[in-house]
């Protein structure tokens, strides 16, 4: 009696099984591999049509904007772009957050939910090497999804001639700013959807936190006279409060984009230092966290 | 590779409950069952094996390899297939499969060959390609034995593998269990609670319960011949234990209808036969008792209770009994074997 596929289909042919005598490419491969199909799975690639929609949707309306951006640049003829790198990430801040929101749950929340995290374990890679594959992924998503724009602006800003000097130097400005980003961005957000199996727990929470700690930050920005004509500097301060405003403020303060006293910035070289520690401890207190969560997984 | 997991004095203590209890066990190559109730120590020995959880004391080697130092290469050579669901709705049985084969550490293209191979022997045709999300129990199941076996391991283990199955995905299962071993020459330990399926599927039986060892031994010797006869005849059997009893036979009876009479030599088929035939009642069946799996709990355990009175609680061995009650299942309020769920 012949196995109903061989007779349906008539080209599988029982071969027997087969040992595996190629190599096997240990621990540092593994977790590679785990970062590679992390980030293709904050893109959706790799898992069904559905989940690719809000990624993409994401990472268009993140780069579209630059497109338009440098259409008015050649057309108008401007003598320089009329938002800096650094500008645009802030003015677009809300897409790296949702996509944060949105995909770190898919990241972590995922594994835990469906108990793979086990899987993963039983496996040479140790706990360790599994956080540090995520947290890579997930920082590097955002560092994708930041970089497009500015790569768009940079190459339309060198094709209407502007100063390639002053370009490169910006972009690389935009950069650092996207580094600290998707650093920060991918420490806080990993942490709160480690905490729960649920994605939508994790969706919500990621925003809310997000949201609500800017709200926070421009309401005392605002109650210390940050938001008048003539902001009173101190106001400043405010941006330690939240994620985004912190990124913002070290930039501006550390790279002199201060244009105008009301572009938030950290007031003074002390106030960079403490923005930038803050940064520090917030990443390495999270990523630490993170690697006590998975210990007992 | 002659011994596959070795034990010696293994201890696994957490802070309220000891779930391994100096545990010296050897495994040979082959298709070994691993036996106990549900919180007999199944899983946390899997975990230790694997080198995932440090051993309080004792020590283990898997493969030769030692669990305390050695957990990533025993990770590489062995295959884990968890008892609990551990697939990703979203993704296709062929994806899954071979994101798991490059973390066992397999090149690109070498995880997607074996991929495709070893989805065709544990029978996943055109649905490897769909989401997992639709999959059926049984073709779940499947799945989760592909991705324990793709790195081609030196040893699988499996817990609780047919778990959720009906009677055939059940067989199907252990047909494949046994394949594993026979055709594929990896050797296999197989935790479940369901015992009847073991002694069809296993060549050597670990027992243990409440994390000691109570049994290692092959399965034939569990299943061997006893020196008892079964009778089982179709009325008045206090009569028939009467007269067999004065005719000098040691007679116990067990069930209705039925008597065990111990063997005292060939004539004593010959009295049973007369005696019934005295009586003018039917002899339904007079057969040589085999021992079943099943009495090491109600024989063995009873014993560990009794040495253990002070530790023993009610609970134990009100399971105990229960275990007693249902032969071939010591889970208990369980589904006894061959039937669906």
């Amino acid at each position: 009696m012949a196995l109903p596929s061989e007779v349906q289909s008539g080209v599988i042919h029982d071969i027997g099984y087969r040992n595996y005598t190629g190599p096997r490419l240990g621990r540092s491969y593994a977790t590679r591999s785990l970062y590679t199909q992390s980030l293709r799975a904050a893109y959706g690639l790799g898992r069904s049509g559905k989940s690719k929609v809000l990624p993409m949707l994401v990472l268009a309306a993140m780069g579209l904007p630059a497109v338009v951006v440098v259409a008015v640049v050649v057309i108008t003829d401007l003598k320089s772009l009329p938002m800096d790198f650094t500008q645009y990430l802030t003015s677009f801040g809300l897409f790296p957050e949702i996509f944060l929101a949105a995909q770190a749950p898919v990241l972590l929340s995922r594994d835990l939910r469906h108990h793979i995290v086990p899987l993963y374990f039983s496996r040479p890679i140790t706990r360790g090497d599994y956080v540090r594959a995520k947290f890579a992924a997930m920082a590097s998503a955002l560092m994708l999804l930041m970089t497009l724009p500015m790569a768009v602006l940079y190459l339309g800003s060198l094709l209407a001639g502007l100063p390639f000097g002053t370009s490169t130097v910006h972009l690389l400005y935009g950069l650092a700013a996207a580094a600290l980003y998707a650093l920060l961005y991918a420490a806080l957000g990993l942490l709160i959807a480690a905490a729960t199996p649920r994605r939508g727990f994790g969706v919500a929470a990621i925003m809310g936190m997000l949201v609500i700690s800017s709200v926070i930050a421009t309401f005392v920005l605002g109650l210390n006279g940050g938001l008048r004509h003539d902001p009173v500097e101190s106001a400043n301060w405010a941006a330690t409060l939240s994620p985004a405003t912190l990124v913002d403020g070290l930039v501006n303060q550390v790279f002199g984009l201060v244009t105008a006293p009301q572009v938030l910035h950290a007031p003074g070289p002390l106030a960079a230092f403490v923005f930038a520690a803050e940064i520090a401890v917030l990443v390495a207190g999270s990523y630490g966290l993170l690697l006590r969560r998975y210990r007992n997984v | 590779m002659s011994t596959v997991i070795k034990t010696d004095g293994l201890t696994k203590r957490f802070p309220r409950v000891t779930a391994l209890d100096r545990l010296t066990v050897e495994v040979q190559p082959g298709v070994v069952g691993l036996v106990g109730a549900n919180g007999a120590g199944k899983s946390t020995l899997i975990k230790i094996l694997l080198g995932l959880s440090p051993a309080t004391e004792g020590t283990g080697q898997v493969l030769g390899l030692d669990i305390a130092t050695e957990g990533p290469a025993i990770r590489e050579r062995v295959g884990y297939m968890p008892e609990h669901d551990c697939l990703p709705p979203d993704v296709s049985a062929t994806e899954f499969v071979v994101h798991m084969a490059r973390m066992s550490g397999l090149p690109a293209a070498a995880a997607r060959e074996r991929t495709a191979d070893i989805l065709r022997h544990v029978g996943l045709y055109e649905e490897r390609y769909r989401p997992m999300g639709g999959y059926s129990t049984g073709m779940k199941q499947r799945v989760k034995l592909a991705q324990a076996l793709v790195h081609d391991p030196q040893l699988v283990l499996l817990d609780e593998p047919t778990n959720g199955l009906d009677p055939v995905g059940r067989d199907d299962m252990l047909a494949l269990i046994r394949r594993v071993h026979s055709d594929f020459g990896i050797s296999v330990l197989v935790t479940t609670h369901l015992l009847g399926e073991l002694e069809r599927t296993c060549d050597h039986l670990v027992v243990i319960d409440g994390g000691r060892l109570l049994r290692s031994s092959s399965t034939a010797s569990f299943t061997e011949a006893t020196q008892l006869l079964a009778v089982e005849v179709t009325d008045a059997e206090e009569t028939v234990r009467e007269r067999l009893s004065t005719a000098g036979l040691s007679v116990r009876a067990d069930g209705p209808r039925l008597l065990l009479v111990e063997i005292a030599g060939e004539d004593t088929y010959d009295t049973v036969r007369d005696t019934v035939a005295e009586l003018g009642l039917g002899l339904v069946r007079l057969e040589q008792r085999r021992h079943r799996v099943a009495e090491i709990f109600a024989d063995d355990s009873a014993g560990h209770i009794g040495s253990q009175a002070t530790q023993a609680t009610p609970a134990t061995e009100a399971t105990h009994a229960a275990q007693a009650d249902g032969p071939d299942d010591i889970h208990t309020g369980g589904v006894p074997d061959g039937t669906a769920v």
